[in-house]
This record gives structure tokens, C-alpha cells and sequence, in this order.
């Protein structure tokens, strides 16, 4: 029974557990919901993903009715893939949550936190298993939705100017994404994704689908984050509630990543986008972003805001990957979609370590706190090294196929780009490794405590799986080739 | 035991001993004495690695495999083993002498010290084990990162400075050329395995070959080729062992080591050979040797003195690599080996007179001699053996090196090695000189002091004796490098 559901029970599951955590009174009651269903939906995700692998496509009519007139969500290796990693980093997330959630919100308003979390986790799951352009895009308005409400909740006043730059910026995204589905909608009468495969082709000729292929570009391209449409992120990031910024970071621009690569490669096809100066404008974006981007996390001030602008370089790689348009680049940016989410998931949880402990996430603040909070910051210095790509992570896998896909072009200005970002990931992580390990603590802050357990653990998880994935890439480098070939398949 | 266990247990062992050091931390006697058993049991291993190796053993283990065609592969091959060799000696010895100099000198945070002190050895000794490129690489990098904290170490304003050039041009050089040049040449060929003859013959233009081959050889940066050497002098930073063990053996040797297994397992001496680029890229050597010895000449200090005597050997063993026949390969490959052990000498002496008599420049040495006997005579012995005068195991490597330039016609490198030679002489002799004839200043005798703790003194005794030593017995060196040269 579960089996023949287990695609929608995904999303459905968080879907009614949410109200109910809304209306359970404060206290540990919301936490431990949401606890027991992310970790559900965990077990549902990877079972998913094996059952992908070993039986092929899942194909499940809404409703019964069938396709292509009711909703279908069509799981196949690229799905199973993201949502095993929405599904893990909102596992991952949800111990570390308790500690850190009693430090940061307001007794009163948790219980409301937990509920937006399971919409956004909800959200971000239906965008994964959809197989309709449509419902795709409600999904992504739950999931939109319930992460502004969630940034709003940070600690300081700031997070609402934050929230509202997100909301503003990510509704224009929407709206374009709305306009391009309309158009397609209008030219081939039809929403689901297979479906506009197929027919699309006849008319692509048309102006309009080129109005729409753009539409929803751009609009995707703000939700990724992509530079430059990713002046919200690093506001959004620095002042949202710690567990938020690490869901965020390591889930949300990733299925975006994940929408564009069904776009652009599912819906219209390989052959269509290279008729396109899209490719072209992935480089060029790409590589600006990998270099301004990671270059203004040299001068940031605050921890946090530092990681956000590292997360808009890295999203960059991942623009890179699909710019290059080649399977090996394709492959690069989903073997770095994941690997991206452990390195930044992680990064994060040491620095909301140091909020608990501390009270700030100003890199001023961190004196000291490596000798201090050893065990905190070993991991930080870990997923730190990932982050880099030193060979040994799972960062380094990403690079090598990234640079790789490079050379195979012979586009050797975007191989040195791709280094060069690495070295500028070394100078911004250095930065804070000097600061934390070498210089004595603060004189005020003599008795800084190691972080505690709940949120040492979860932190240690993801650091450790840097190191795991960068030996033992079965998961990661398989998966993504399996998605890449099938997505060069139906792409013709 | 297997020989493949073996091998994968002396490369297990400093890692291991590097988690007992930090969970012993709390009590420096049993920490130290995790260090010593760890050195002494990896030094076991190497020997009985070596007697299998010397009776035609040959093996390699794969560890797993992270990317298709790209396993993790560990092998015992003649170069390897040399260089193992002289790490799992000298590791041991410098344990010692770092005790007492740690100690002499009231460090701080020496549990760290001694724990990255030990993965810096494991990662050397997979760098010599690794049985391609790919391998050779993470155990570069790692060497890399965990050496940072032992240069860093003092945690003082210079020392983060210092070791923020040693890592920027470390990581960079590495990042921005060798891995860029690693990716290329897996473009080309398919493989990093080291074969006999090179991987890239016949797959690319000779003309590009050779620029790949000087992106290797300027981006392993660990070589300290000119003009990316900066990080070897901002290096010594940190405490003295670091400096002798690290900084003249371990992380530059292993830098010149993997220039070597490129040279020839990645290009083959033949195929190198027809790219030419070796002609040209051999100045670059030729420059380095003569420049980082003036500019030493110029050095008061007696640590930045030494480090770029250290720039200017390293560059004798690229030089050797270079000349691409037999002579000069194994010299290149016995260079590694006397220049470890003259050098690390040379070092401890360095820090004997800093515990002893808190002398850090050259001009301060005089008259010390007479206070610090031991010391300035080890230090003249390794520093004949740097000059590469017999008696001393020094003047083998200098030999064959001087062999290969006139096998391949090429006078004016041996005039370059000739007068460097001249150049080591002006540099090192004042210190001993100094020490034993001059006069201390306002004719004061150092009555109070004495020479460094006896732990100091025995590695460097022992040491300088090895100088001594690998000139009458330098066979089982002398073996591994020829058939590392002959297998090209």
C-alpha cells in the first residue's frame, strides 16, 4: 500500500502534519513532530531513490486521474536524487533545530516556526516529485512563502527588511516563472512535462515559446540566485534563524538548480536551449559570479554573510556545469548540488554553534573560539577544507568533474576561472581558520563552552560525510550519470 | 604479515600514533612516548619493507576506488622506497631531538605539535607509497594543510604572516598549475597511473607536452623553484624540528620527489626529450641554484641562511631531473637522500644554539665554539657533506650530478654546479669558522653556557655520523636510485 503511494505520501505528509504543530501548544510537542516526520520522509526519500534505482521511473496518477490530464508525479533518478537531499539536510537539520530554535525564537512563536518549516520542507519536496509545470509552480510559491515567513522570525529587526527584499524579488521570480508556463500553456494546451516534451518540438519555432523559454529562465534563475539576480540571498541568509539559513542554503537554491535543469533539459530540450544563447549566458554569469562572489566573502565581516556570499560563488559552479552543456558538465553540477549541500549545511551549524555559545557570528567575535570549541570548529575546518576542494572531500569530486568538463571544451579560460575560485575560497576560509585557531580568545570570553551535543552531533554528521563523499562517490558521481543519461534521452 | 598489510600499516601507524598523542595529551611523558614508538615502529616497517623490495618483492595495494579509473593505489617502486626510507629514518631521530628542544624551549601547545608532526610523516610516506598521480596528490595536499599548524605554531603576528605566504603559495601553485596539469593530463591519456616510459608519449603535440611538463614542475610548488620559493624562508617560523625535519626533508623533498615521478613515469625521459622544453626550463634550475645562494650569502640569520641553502639543493635535484639520462637522474635521486641528512644536521645544530645560547644571526656565533664543541663540529661535518666534499656522503650526489651534465654535453651547468659548490663553502663555513676561531665580543668566554639537552645532541651526532657513514656504505641508496634512474 505505502509502496504503490509512496511519492505523494512525501509531500502529503508534511502537508498535514503541518497545521496540526501550528495549533500544539509550546514546548518540545512542535519540535518533536516535525522531528518524526522529516525523518519519515527520509525514510520514504531514500526508499524512493532505491526503488528508482532498481524498478525504473514512478509514474503516480493524482487522483487516479490519469496523465496528461490529471497531475502526475513522475519520479526518476534526478528526482529521487534532490529529494534525498532535501529530505536528508531537513533530517540532519531537525536535531540540531531544538537547541538552537529555544536560543534564537520566541517561546511563543516556535510552534508556529516548526509549522512554516514543514510547509517549506513540503513545498520543496512537491517541487521535486511533480511531473506538471503548474503545480511545480504552487509548490514553489508554498515553499517561497514559508521561507519568508521563516527569515522574518530572526533575531534582530533586520530579518524583516530581509524577509521582504526575499519576498519582493522572489514573487518577481514567480510571476516570471507564472508568465512562461502561461505562454506554454496557451501554445500546446497542455501541463505536464512529458507531455510538453512531446509537443512542444512542433511549435518551437514560435516566438512565443522563446518568450517563454526566457520568461522562465529569469525567473529561475532569481529563486537559484544566480549572479546577478542574488541580492537577496545574502541578506536573507545573514539574519534569518540559524537552522533556517542552513536549510535554505543547503535545500532551497538547490531545487532550483534542480527546476532549471528539468526546464531546460525535460521540458524544452537540450537541442532547443542550444539553439539558445543560453548556454553562453550560464558562462558568463557563471564565471562572474564564481569570481565577484567569492570575492566579496573576502571582505564580509559576519560569518554568516560570508557563507551566503560562498553559497552565491558555488551556485555559480553549478551554472557553469549546465553552461557548459555537455553531460560531463551537467554531471558536475549535480554531483556538486550535493556535495554543496554537506559542506554549506555544515559550515553553517559550526556558526550557529558559535550563536549559541556567543551570542554573535561577527568574525571579529571568533577569537579564540577554535581552542575554545575544538570539536565545533574541527568540523567547520572540515567542511571549510571541502568547501576549497581539496582532494580527500567531497569538493574535490565537484571540482574534478567541473574543470574536467572545462577541458573536454577546451575552454581553458573557465578551467583557471574554476581554480581561481577555489584559491579565493582559500583566502576567505582562511581568514576565519587563522582568526579562530591562532589568535588567543577574547578577553571578555575567557569561558566560552564546547557546544552541546544536540548541536555538536548533527554538525559532525555532515563533516564526516565531506570526508565520505570524497572517497566512496557511488551515491553521488552514479546517481548523477544515471539523471544525466536520462535526461539526454528524453531531451531528443 | 603480508607484504600489502605491511605496507598499508607503515603509512597507518604515524596516523594512528597522531590520534594516541592527542588523547594522551594530558600527560607529556606517555605522549612522548607515543611519539617515539610510533617513529620507531614505522622506521621497523620501512626496513622490512625494504628487505622484501631488495629480494624482488614487488607489490601494491588498492584502497578503494573514489573515481572510476582513479583508485587509490599505494606500490613499492625503487624512488618510493628511497625516499621512505629517509623519511622513516630521520622521523625517529628528530622525535628525539624535538623532545628536547620542545622542552629546552617552554613551547606551547605541544600536543598539537606532536599530532600534526605525525600526520605531516604519514602523509609524507603515502606521497612516497602512492602508485599514481592521483594518490601522490591527496597525500600533497594533505602533507600541505597539516604542516600549516606546525608553521603557524608560535600563533604570534609574524608567525601567522609567515605561514600565511607558505600556505598561499603552497595551495596556490598547487591549485592553480598542478591540478590543472593533473585534469589535463587525465584528459589526454585516460590514466594517472606511473608507467614505465610515461602515459602521455604519443598522445599530445611535443610542443604542448612541454608546457605542460612546466606547469608540473612550477606547480609543484613544494620543489621551491624560483620565483614560487618564498614560502621556504617564510617557513621558518616555525620551531626548529619542523624546520630540519619538514622544511629540509619531508614536505621539499617530497616536492623534488613528485617532480621526479612526473619526469619520469608521466612523460618518460624520451618523450621529454623530444619536447625540448627541458633545454629552457633547465635555466630556471641553473638560476635558482646560483640566486637563493647569493642571496643566503646575504642572510645573517642563521634559519633563513639555511632555508635558502635549501632552495638552492633542491634546485640541483631538479637540475639532475632535467639532464634526462642515467648520471644525472641518479644523482638527482641520491641528492635526496645525502642533502636529508646533511641538512636536518645542519638545523639542529641551528636549534641547539638557540635552546643553548639564544643566538638566532650568524655574527652573534663568535667564539661559541669553544662552549658548544658537539654542536659546531656536527655542523661542520654536514656542512662538508652539503659542499660535497669526501669524505662525506654528500660528494656522491654532487658526483653523479656533475656525470649527467658532462653525459649531456652541457658545460655550463657544470660550471654552475662547480661554482655553487664554491658559493656553499662561502656561506656555511663562517659558522663553524666563526664559532671555534673568532672572538666573542669584549673578549666575554660564554661560561654559562653549555651545550643543548642530550636528546638534541644525540640526533645530531647521529645524524652527522650518517654523513660519514653513506660515503663508504651509500650501496643501498646507491642501488634504489640507479634502478629508479634505469627504469625510464
Amino acid at each position: 500500500m505505502i509502496e504503490s503511494h509512496l511519492s505523494l505520501l512525501l509531500v502529503v505528509m508534511p502537508l498535514l502534519a503541518a497545521p496540526v504543530v501550528a495549533i500544539l501548544p509550546a514546548g518540545r510537542g512542535p519540535w518533536l513532530v516535525t522531528l518524526v516526520i522529516s525523518w519519515l520522509c527520509l525514510a520514504l526519500a531514500g526508499w524512493q531513490l532505491w526503488m528508482v534505482v532498481n524498478t525504473g521511473t514512478i509514474s503516480y496518477a493524482l487522483g487516479g486521474w490519469e496523465p496528461p490530464w490529471g497531475i502526475e508525479y513522475r519520479i526518476d533518478a534526478l528526482n529521487a536524487f534532490v529529494a534525498l537531499i532535501v529530505a536528508a539536510i531537513a533530517a540532519i537539520s531537525l536535531p540540531y533545530a531544538l537547541h538552537s530554535v529555544e536560543r534564537e525564537i520566541p517561546a511563543q512563536r516556535v510552534p508556529l516556526f516548526y509549522s512554516a518549516f514543514l510547509l517549506c520542507l513540503l513545498g520543496l519536496l512537491g517541487i521535486v516529485q511533480t511531473g506538471d509545470v503548474f503545480n511545480l509552480f504552487v509548490f514553489l510559491e508554498i515553499s517561497s512563502l514559508s521561507s519568508y515567513a521563516l527569515i522574518s522570525m530572526g533575531r534582530e529587526r533586520r530579518a524583516l527588511t530581509a524577509a521582504f527584499q526575499y519576498l519582493i524579488m522572489g514573487t518577481i521570480g514567480a510571476t516570471f516563472l507564472l508568465i512562461g508556463i502561461g505562454l506554454i500553456y496557451a501554445e500546446t494546451g497542455t501541463l505536464n512535462m512529458l507531455d510538453l516534451n512531446a509537443r512542444l518540438p512542433a511549435v518551437l519555432e514560435h516566438r512565443t515559446v522563446h518568450t517563454a523559454f526566457a520568461f522562465i529562465v529569469v525567473g529561475v534563475a532569481l529563486k537559484l540566485a544566480l549572479f546577478p539576480l542574488h541580492l537577496w540571498l545574502p541578506n536573507a541568509y545573514t539574519y534569518a534563524p540559524t537552522v533556517v539559513s542552513l536549510f535554505l542554503a543547503a535545500t532551497a537554491t538547490k531545487v532550483a538548480v534542480y527546476v532549471m535543469v528539468r526546464m531546460v533539459y525535460t521540458v524544452f530540450s537540450n537541442s532547443f536551449s542550444q539553439a539558445t544563447p543560453l548556454d553562453e549566458v550560464f558562462l558568463l554569469l557563471g564565471m562572474a559570479g564564481v569570481l565577484v562572489a567569492s570575492f566579496y566573502a573576502i571582505y564580509q565581516q559576519d560569518a554568516k554573510r560570508l557563507l551566503a556570499y560562498s553559497s552565491v560563488g558555488q551556485i555559480a559552479y553549478m551554472a557553469l556545469g549546465i553552461g557548459f552543456g555537455s553531460a560531463l558538465g551537467l554531471t558536475a553540477t549535480l554531483v556538486h548540488l550535493f556535495n554543496h549541500a554537506l559542506m554549506k549545511g555544515a559550515l553553517f551549524m559550526a556558526v550557529g554553534a558559535m550563536i549559541y555559545r556567543v551570542g554573535s557570528s561577527r568574525v571579529n567575535d571568533l577569537q579564540g573560539l577554535g581552542r575554545q570549541m575544538p570539536w565545533t570548529f574541527t568540523a567547520f575546518f572540515i567542511a571549510g577544507l571541502s568547501l576549497i576542494g581539496l582532494p580527500g572531500t567531497a569538493g574535490f569530486i565537484s571540482k574534478w568533474y567541473l574543470v574536467l568538463a572545462a577541458i573536454e571544451q577546451q575552454a581553458w579560460i573557465f578551467a583557471i576561472v574554476i581554480l581561481a575560485g577555489s584559491l579565493l575560497a582559500v583566502v576567505y576560509m582562511w581568514k576565519l581558520v587563522e582568526i579562530l585557531f591562532f589568535k588567543g580568545p577574547d578577553e571578555h570570553r575567557q569561558d566560552v563552552k564546547e557546544a552541546p551535543l544536540a548541536l555538536l552531533a548533527p554538525t559532525w554528521v555532515l563533516a564526516l560525510a565531506n570526508l565520505y563523499f570524497g572517497f566512496d562517490t557511488r551515491l553521488t558521481v552514479d546517481m548523477a550519470q544515471t539523471a544525466v543519461q536520462m535526461l539526454g534521452t528524453t531531451g531528443r | 604479515m603480508t607484504s600489502e598489510t605491511l605496507l598499508l600499516l607503515a603509512m597507518a601507524v604515524p596516523f594512528a600514533g597522531a590520534v594516541g598523542i592527542g588523547l594522551t595529551g594530558r600527560w607529556p611523558n606517555v605522549r612522548e612516548g607515543v611519539t617515539l614508538v610510533s617513529a620507531g615502529v614505522v622506521m621497523i616497517m620501512v626496513f622490512a619493507l625494504f628487505g622484501r623490495f631488495q629480494d624482488g618483492e614487488r607489490f601494491a595495494v588498492t584502497l578503494m576506488e573514489p573515481l572510476p579509473g582513479l583508485p587509490i593505489l599505494f606500490e613499492i617502486e625503487a624512488l618510493g622506497m628511497l625516499f621512505a626510507l629517509v623519511a622513516g629514518i630521520l622521523w625517529l631521530v628528530t622525535s628525539l631531538y624535538a623532545i628536547g628542544y620542545m622542552r629546552g624551549h617552554h613551547e606551547q601547545h605541544q600536543t598539537r605539535f606532536y599530532v600534526m608532526f605525525a600526520v605531516s610523516i604519514g602523509s609524507t610516506l603515502a606521497i612516497a607509497f602512492a602508485g599514481n598521480l592521483f594518490t601522490l596528490f591527496l597525500g600533497y595536499e594533505i602533507l600541505t594543510v597539516s604542516t600549516y599548524p606546525l608553521v603557524a605554531h608560535a600563533g604570534t603576528a609574524e608567525a601567522r604572516r609567515g605561514a600565511r605566504t607558505y600556505l598561499g603559495i603552497l595551495l596556490g601553485t598547487s591549485i592553480g598549475f598542478q591540478l590543472l596539469a593533473i585534469l589535463i593530463t587525465y584528459a589526454l591519456s585516460g590514466t594517472l597511473d606511473f608507467r614505465d616510459g610515461g602515459i602521455l608519449a604519443g598522445q599530445v603535440d611535443p610542443l604542448w607536452a612541454g608546457l605542460l611538463y612546466a606547469l608540473y614542475v612550477f606547480g609543484i610548488g613544494k620543489a621551491a623553484l624560483m620565483p614560487f620559493h618564498r614560502w621556504l624562508p617564510a617557513a621558518m617560523v616555525a620551531p626548529t624540528p619542523v624546520s630540519a625535519l619538514l622544511h629540509a626533508v619531508a614536505v621539499v623533498k617530497a616536492g623534488v620527489f613528485t617532480v621526479l615521478k612526473v619526469t619520469i613515469y608521466v612523460f618518460g625521459a624520451d618523450f621529454l626529450k623530444d619536447t625540448g622544453v627541458t633545454d629552457w626550463l633547465v635555466w630556471f634550475a641553473g638560476g635558482t641554484i646560483l640566486l637563493a645562494s647569493l642571496i643566503a650569502m646575504t642572510k645573517d640569520n642563521l634559519k633563513a641562511r639555511l632555508a635558502y641553502s635549501t632552495v638552492s639543493q633542491l634546485s640541483y635535484i631538479i637540475l639532475g631531473a632535467m639532464l634526462l639520462n642515467p648520471a644525472g637522474l641518479t644523482g638527482s635521486a641520491l641528492h635526496i637522500v645525502m642533502h636529508a641528512f646533511a641538512k636536518i644536521t645542519l638545523f639542529f645544530g641551528a636549534g641547539a644554539i638557540l635552546v643553548a645560547a639564544h643566538k638566532t644571526k650568524v655574527s652573534e656565533l663568535n667564539g661559541l665554539g669553544r662552549a658548544m664543541p658537539i654542536t659546531f663540529a656536527t655542523f661542520m661535518i654536514a656542512s662538508l657533506s652539503i659542499i660535497g666534499l669526501p669524505p662525506l656522503g654528500g660528494a656522491w650526489s654532487k658526483w653523479f650530478l656533475a656525470m649527467g651534465t658532462v653525459d649531456a654535453g652541457r658545460w655550463a651547468l657544470l660550471g654552475i654546479l662547480m661554482l655553487s659548490s664554491l658559493l656553499n663553502i662561502a656561506y656555511l663555513l663562517p659558522v663553524p669558522v666563526r664559532a671555534f676561531f673568532g672572538k666573542a665580543e669584549n673578549d666575554a668566554a660564554y661560561t654559562r653556557v653549555r651545550e643543548a639537552p642530550a636528546s638534541c645532541l644525540v640526533a645530531m651526532i647521529v645524524t652527522a655520523l650518517a654523513c660519514v657513514i653513506l660515503f663508504f656504505y651509500p650501496e643501498p641508496f646507491y642501488q634504489l636510485a640507479t634502478s629508479a634512474a634505469g627504469a625510464q
